[in-house]
């Protein structure tokens, strides 16, 4: 398969991995235009980190062509590294020496002039709120600054393609709230940003294409949107909590489902704004009065445990059996 | 920039980011010099009195067993101070730092040189603090020449370049920082079973063979020759093939390890 370079951050095709008898990575392609956000989206294990550090020139892959920023990774690899930068999934910054230290190393490793490195040293930490701390050792920082320093080590060279490997695990809602607002800066700036995660959300948020890796295969791939397009599940929960009115409205709406225990009906809806009004009328009509009215439209964890879950088992919600 | 010009200033900054290391926490270094100078003083002020009756067939006083052990303390005290880049390999390895500058476009090999380089400056500035405390105990050379100062300063750098490499190669093969420190213990106990403290030919004739061939004692000799004018023999080029030795095997399997891909 040709894929033009032009235009496109990351290009492989036929990725792939394995690590004495275990295969990562069975064959994947993976196309990022420049100035994208593509998030890599799996289960632990699923071989994402791999693909980052295939990507990154730290793992040399079995078989694959690739190119990152044009430059054929098996061929100049040093190429490659002089545009990228990495932020590995663990804060890898040295906790002996103070931020600023860290910051200024990067810069000495960039070949920046000492007053260049100072500037850009000064210029990123306040940028990511490191300023007060900037003089303290990186051990002492929490795990929300260690992360901010590491990004911003990352980006003294003023990389052009960015791999975060899971850049807000174990980050508290603020600060992971934080990070999303950096990563959407950084693409405002013309930057392509490569993305692993487990957090769903985080993908809606910040993707512009999202990849499913499972298995070591690209389970399905595509905007958050088509990626929920995939799957059907949007409805609207009406719960009552008088449980005549939930009997006499069950007999009424035929085509729901139902859920005796919890009182609760479904209606199958794509949630547009028409369909609820037509839902709503049809309601009033027959003279039904629900307690509470919720709309539920696929997310992507409906969309990750349809494409993740183990072959054969149909996509069940979780049924608590005691 | 030409791959030479990159080498040097890299390895050179990752120099630089050592010796703040060490500058920043002194303590590591000095707990490392601990050892060897309790070592001394314990030898020297306890056990001395016994110890000095058996060498130079008894009747030695406290001042020619100073002279008989400083110069194994100052080889134990590079075996202890290279424990650190074992350590400080490790660290680097298990908290991915190794992995960040492995994905940037610098000089490959710069964080080891940096290392490398870093502590062997380390070991000669241990062995000149050890020394000094040695010569406030009393340790004076004998009628060493300024040609054989220079060789035992040579002998002292080789020594340290060796054994960092093999400490290099322990802080890879360790998965963190305490099991890089416990891997490296041997560095620190080998001179204990060499002619550090007492002649080797003193020693039980079964046990005379273990402290004979491991680097430590010829080493010793050779050090003891130069500084005191005993006899070196053949020591000479038997300590320069053990570093040598050591020297080449930690470099390869350092440099194996090194350019394993990471899991």
């Amino acid at each position: 398969m040709m894929t033009t370079t032009h235009g496109s951050a990351i290009a492989a095709t036929g990725l792939r991995k394995s690590f004495g008898d275990k295969t990562v990575l069975q064959g994947i392609d993976l196309h990022v235009p420049t100035g994208t956000v593509f998030s890599l989206l799996g289960p632990n294990g699923a071989g994402k980190t791999t693909v980052v550090n295939i990507l990154s020139t730290l793992v040399t892959a079995d078989a694959g062509d690739i190119r990152v920023g044009g430059h054929d990774i098996a061929v100049d690899p040093q190429a490659v590294r002089a545009g990228i930068g990495v932020t590995g999934q663990f804060s890898a910054v040295d906790g002996l020496i103070t931020g600023e230290e860290n910051m200024l190393l990067m810069a000495d490793l960039h070949h920046l002039s000492r007053s260049e490195g100072r500037r850009v040293a000064a210029e990123l930490l306040e940028r990511f709120d490191l300023v007060e701390a900037a003089k303290k050792p990186a051990s002492t920082y929490s795990g929300g600054m260690k992360r901010r320093l590491d990004i911003a080590m990352t980006l003294v060279g003023s990389p052009r393609t960015i791999f975060l490997d899971e850049p807000t695990t174990g980050l508290d809602p603020r600060s992971r709230h934080t990070m999303w607002q950096i990563i959407r800066e950084l693409v405002s700036g013309g930057v392509t940003v490569f993305l692993t995660t487990q957090y769903l959300e985080e993908a809606d948020q910040l993707a512009d294409r999202i990849a499913v890796l499972n298995d070591g295969r690209i389970a399905a791939e595509g905007t958050a949107e088509e990626l929920k397009r995939l799957i059907p599940g949007g409805h609207v929960r009406l719960r009552f909590t008088d449980p005549a009115a939930y009997r006499s409205a069950a007999a009424e709406l035929r085509e729901v489902t139902r859920d005796d225990e919890a009182l609760t009906l479904q209606i199958p809806s794509g949630g547009s704004q028409r369909e609820l009004r037509s839902i709503l009328d049809w309601l009033d009509t027959a003279g039904i009065e629900a307690d509470e009215l919720t709309v539920h439209t696929p997310d992507l964890d409906d969309v990750f445990f349809a494409l993740t879950g183990p072959a054969g088992v149909p996509n069940q919600p979780k049924e608590n059996v005691r | 920039m030409s791959t030479l010009s990159l080498a040097v200033r890299d390895s050179g900054t990752m120099l630089r980011r050592n010796l703040l290391h060490a500058r920043r926490y002194p303590s590591t270094t000095l707990n490392l010099l601990l050892a060897p100078i309790m070592l001394l003083l314990l030898f020297v002020y306890i056990f001395g009195d016994v110890m000095s009756a058996g060498i130079g067939g008894g009747g030695a006083d406290r001042s020619e067993y100073i002279a008989y052990i400083v110069p194994g303390i100052l080889m134990m005290t590079i075996g202890s101070t290279v424990i650190g880049a074992a350590v400080y390999i490790s660290m680097d390895m298990s908290e991915g730092l190794i992995a960040r500058f492995r994905t940037m476009a610098i000089h490959r090999g710069s964080v080891i040189i940096g290392h490398v380089v870093g502590s062997v400056l380390q070991c000669v500035a241990s062995v000149v603090l050890v020394g000094a405390v040695a010569v406030a105990i009393g340790f004076r050379s004998t009628d060493a020449t300024a040609l054989e100062w220079l060789a035992a300063f040579g002998l002292l750098v080789l020594f340290s370049l060796a054994f960092t490499w093999i400490a290099v190669g322990i802080g890879m093969a360790s998965p963190n920082a305490e099991a890089a420190a416990n891997s490296a213990q041997p560095l620190i106990l080998l001179p204990l079973i060499s002619s550090a403290f007492i002649p080797a030919d003193t020693m039980p004739g079964w046990f005379q063979p273990i402290a004979e061939y491991q680097p430590f004692t010829p080493a010793i000799e050779t050090l003891r020759g130069l500084l005191l004018g005993t006899e070196i023999g053949n020591y000479g080029w038997i300590t320069i093939a053990w570093c040598a030795g050591l020297t080449v095997l930690g470099y390869l399997w350092s440099t194996a390890q090194f350019n394993r891909d990471p899991k």
